[in-house]
């Protein structure tokens, strides 16, 4: 008895080992599980971060600006009519012509006119809207360069040389003359949080996407939230359970699941060719991305209110409460954080989605901020799509700040979420 | 009761957004661009610059490609419809029909210009030196065997398509057929190259139905595939590219093949000419037929692979919708789409001067389109 005994504990303590070595193993798998997660982010956000932290630095060049009424044509400086026809570039082109005195031939003026940007003539006709007495006086201005400049700006200096394919020597040669005087300058793009998009990667900003996506979003809100909260508290509370509430469940589920372009195809059919809702419009793009985060927030309202014991419901009822007296004053504020989450959850699921509005045109090219519901719009990450398949260089790194951008909105979103749990969760025990 | 109030604010902001799409479609202050991937960079340029000095509502500008841009510019008059569409193709005669059957009766016809579409390769290698037949040769799914009967290609190589091309196997990073840039690719180069084999060029010549029949049966081509005009026969065999991973379709983000021809030096890419004149420190393009793709050559047309782009206006809009005249003004101007306008900067090959002259006194004198050749 006793040998068998100790056999059978010796048995143990021999396997013990062996089972110690299986649990750190099947510890390993998982820290090689996280460990690979991270390692993939930090990577996706060192690619972005280093392609597109340029972004927001922009290349200034500083000048001497005349604002000479002939040149301009114009006589008067509070007749808007002259202002809008003034030739505000040609004031550009002559600071550009006195700074570089030797320049002749066509081709060589246009490569010089072309060191600013062609924005920079708006930059002084608004400067001289706000001061009159400008005119006719001379400034030392710093004003926004050319994304050709720019990019070749940059690059001087980093791993794969200065980006010269778009510079002649003799442009190379201007900008180094204008660096050695300190006339050129990295400054913050404030144009890139100020401005709607623009062809011209140096005037091209992403408040106008930014607007857009919260027009957009404010519209799915409003309409998703309620619908979403009804529909989870009539089939957790009211709902007889049927056959018709068994499909109608089914059925929302099924929804969560359905790619998101055919929600675009079904607004698009709706809402556009149907009740006749202009294209682009954040109004049209609220409706489609209602449709798609509805089924996200319905099921996440049903779980929360399944999550308040049925306690709560009882105890109500037993002092006499009327049924919806128990969910609006009970089940609703216990179930709200819950809720809550899952419609954040599903705002940032709509923030990023493009596919949909594919359809319904607010993959658009849109220079104006929208002001309103109904002006025509775009999203953030229709944005990002656009500037990744424009042809100039400088978009590249547009491209990558559009996306941290993103990023920190979602961040921001999804931090707010957990927060929210976090804070209003209650635990029933 | 928060809750209640929060029902009650959102029943009423669905009543609100159901109610007013009859109000929001009646009016529109912008004009409405739809249309062609290719000509988007350049209608943008001047839609913005419009808006911009002009103090008009800028034009808003919808990437639809040319095909989706004519179904929705044929699709009816008034504001819900869009003022003007981009091609990068001439309008064909189904969608002008299209346009007529709904009551869009007068369109102005536009040229604005060409693009030129090169095949490049990464500059840590030699600029290949092709023909439209080698490339015909390299990509097509069927090419003529050595009995003249038609056969899957059997090229694994450069050097298999052309003893003078290096030892290098057969790589084209290209467009989608969804794609206007791959239609104008299949229609200039394919057919090209496929224009060089004697019997396929008799067969897109021949109108004859017995003719026809006979070159099929020389090529092996199924009776099922006949077609009243030798043409249709010849485009299906030219257009067709093959589908064994030599010809990889990279998507509509011409960007993307760049960036994969910098990481593969072997291969080759098919894409507009403003992405090889900006990113010409990382790729350099094929010359084809002896010519190299550059602003001049593709301006003179010596460079064989280039398109025209066009765009189309409804003229029952002109009036209606404020900023159309203003924007075909800004599009046709000398400053704009001239030899040094500012779309030549972007990469837009200017037409020569005559032509330029020809299409805007057809923008000035609201000349309509008839139909004809199309």
């Amino acid at each position: 008895m006793t040998n068998l005994n100790k056999s059978r504990a010796e048995q143990i303590q021999s396997s013990l080992a062996k089972r110690y070595r299986a649990e750190k193993r099947f510890q390993m798998y998982g820290y090689a599980a996280i460990a690979f997660g991270l390692l993939c982010v930090v990577i996706l956000f060192t690619d972005i971060v280093s392609k597109g932290y340029k972004a927001f630095g922009q290349t200034y060049i500083q000048l001497e600006v005349t604002y000479d009424a002939s040149t301009l044509g114009i006589t008067d400086v509070n007749d808007s009519q002259q202002l809008a026809l003034a030739d505000f570039h040609g004031i550009v082109k002559k600071a550009l012509k006195s700074r570089f005195t030797d320049v002749s031939g066509r081709k060589a003026k246009r490569d010089l006119y072309g060191l600013i940007s062609n924005g920079a003539g708006y930059t002084l006709r608004d400067r001289l809207v706000a001061n009159p007495e400008l005119l006719n006086q001379t400034e030392t201005l710093w004003l926004v360069a050319d994304d050709d400049i720019d990019t070749y700006y940059k690059s001087i200096g980093s791993d794969a040389g200065a980006f010269t394919g778009r510079m002649s020597e003799q442009r190379q040669g201007w900008v180094d003359q204008l660096v050695e005087s300190n006339d050129v300058e990295m400054r913050v793009n404030r144009n890139f949080f100020t401005q709607g998009d623009s062809r011209e990667p140096e005037l091209a900003g992403i408040r106008g996407a930014a607007m857009g996506s919260l027009f957009t979003l404010i519209i799915t809100l409003a309409l998703s939230f309620p619908i979403g909260v009804a529909a989870a508290v009539y089939l957790e509370e009211f709902a007889p359970c049927n056959r018709w509430t068994d499909l109608i469940e089914v059925n929302i589920n099924n929804l969560a699941a359905v790619p998101s372009i055919i929600f675009g195809l079904l607004g698009l059919a709706i809402f556009i060719n149907f009740f006749h809702v202009p294209r682009s419009v954040p109004v049209v793009g609220g409706l489609v991305l209602t449709l798609m985060t509805l089924p996200t927030i319905i099921i996440s309202s049903r779980a929360a209110i399944k999550a308040v014991p049925p306690s709560i419901r009882e105890a109500a009822i037993g002092v006499g409460a009327s049924p919806m007296q128990v969910v609006l004053h009970h089940v609703l504020p216990l179930a709200m954080p819950g809720m809550l989450t899952g419609a954040i959850i599903g705002m940032a699921q709509a923030l990023g989605e493009t596919a949909p509005l594919l359809m319904i045109g607010m993959v658009a090219f849109i220079v104006d901020v929208p002001g309103g519901f109904t002006d025509p719009a775009t999203v953030l990450p229709v944005q990002i799509f656009l500037w990744a398949d424009s042809p100039e260089r400088a978009f590249v790194e547009k491209t990558s700040a559009a996306i941290m951008v993103l990023l920190a909105f979602l961040i921001l979103m999804n931090t707010l979420a957990v927060i929210l749990r976090k804070r209003l969760e209650r635990r029933w025990l | 009761m928060k809750t209640t109030h929060k029902l009650a604010i959102a029943g009423a902001a669905m009543a609100l957004t159901m109610a007013s799409p009859a109000v929001l479609a009646a009016a529109r202050d912008y004009v409405s661009v739809v249309g062609s991937s290719t000509v988007y960079p350049f209608a943008t340029v001047v839609a913005e610059r419009f808006g911009k000095s002009t103090g008009n509502a800028t034009p808003k500008v919808e990437s639809t490609g040319s095909g989706g841009g004519m179904k929705l510019f044929c699709s009816g008059v008034g504001t819900e419809h869009p003022d003007v569409t981009n091609a990068s193709r001439r309008m064909k005669s189904s969608e002008f029909k299209l346009c007529q059957d709904n009551g869009v009766k007068d369109v102005i016809e536009v040229l604005i210009g060409y693009d030129g579409i090169v095949v490049a390769n990464s500059k840590a290698k030699a600029p290949m030196k092709l023909t439209r037949k080698d490339l015909f040769l390299a990509l097509a799914l069927q090419v003529p065997g050595p009995d003249g009967k038609l056969i899957a290609n059997p090229n694994k190589t450069w050097k298999d398509v052309n003893s003078a091309l290096p030892d290098t196997k057969i790589e084209v990073l290209g467009p989608p057929p969804t794609s206007g840039t791959r239609d104008a690719f299949s229609e200039l180069a394919m057919e090209g190259g496929a224009k060089k084999f004697a019997d396929l060029k008799a067969l897109r010549k021949s109108k004859d139905a017995d003719e026809i029949k006979a070159l099929m049966a020389k090529h092996g081509i199924p009776a099922s595939a006949f077609n009243k005009k030798g043409k249709k026969v010849f485009k299906a065999v030219a257009h067709a590219i093959r589908e064994d991973g030599h010809y990889i379709e990279a998507g509509e983000n011409d960007n993307l093949i760049v960036q994969k021809l910098e990481a593969n030096p072997n291969a080759l890419g098919i894409f507009g000419f403003s992405f090889l004149d900006q990113n010409s420190d990382k790729v350099q393009g094929s010359i084809v037929e002896g010519v190299e793709p550059e602003f001049e050559t593709i301006a003179n047309k010596s460079y064989p692979i280039s398109r025209p782009l066009y765009f189309y206006v409804k003229k029952a809009h002109m009036g209606v919708v404020p900023g159309i005249e203003g924007y075909l003004a800004e599009f046709s101007s000398e400053k704009a789409w001239g030899e040094e306008g500012y779309l030549a900067d972007k990469g837009m090959i200017p037409m020569p001067a005559e032509l330029r002259a020809q299409f805007a006194s057809a923008i000035k004198n609201k000349q309509s389109m008839t139909g004809e050749g199309l």
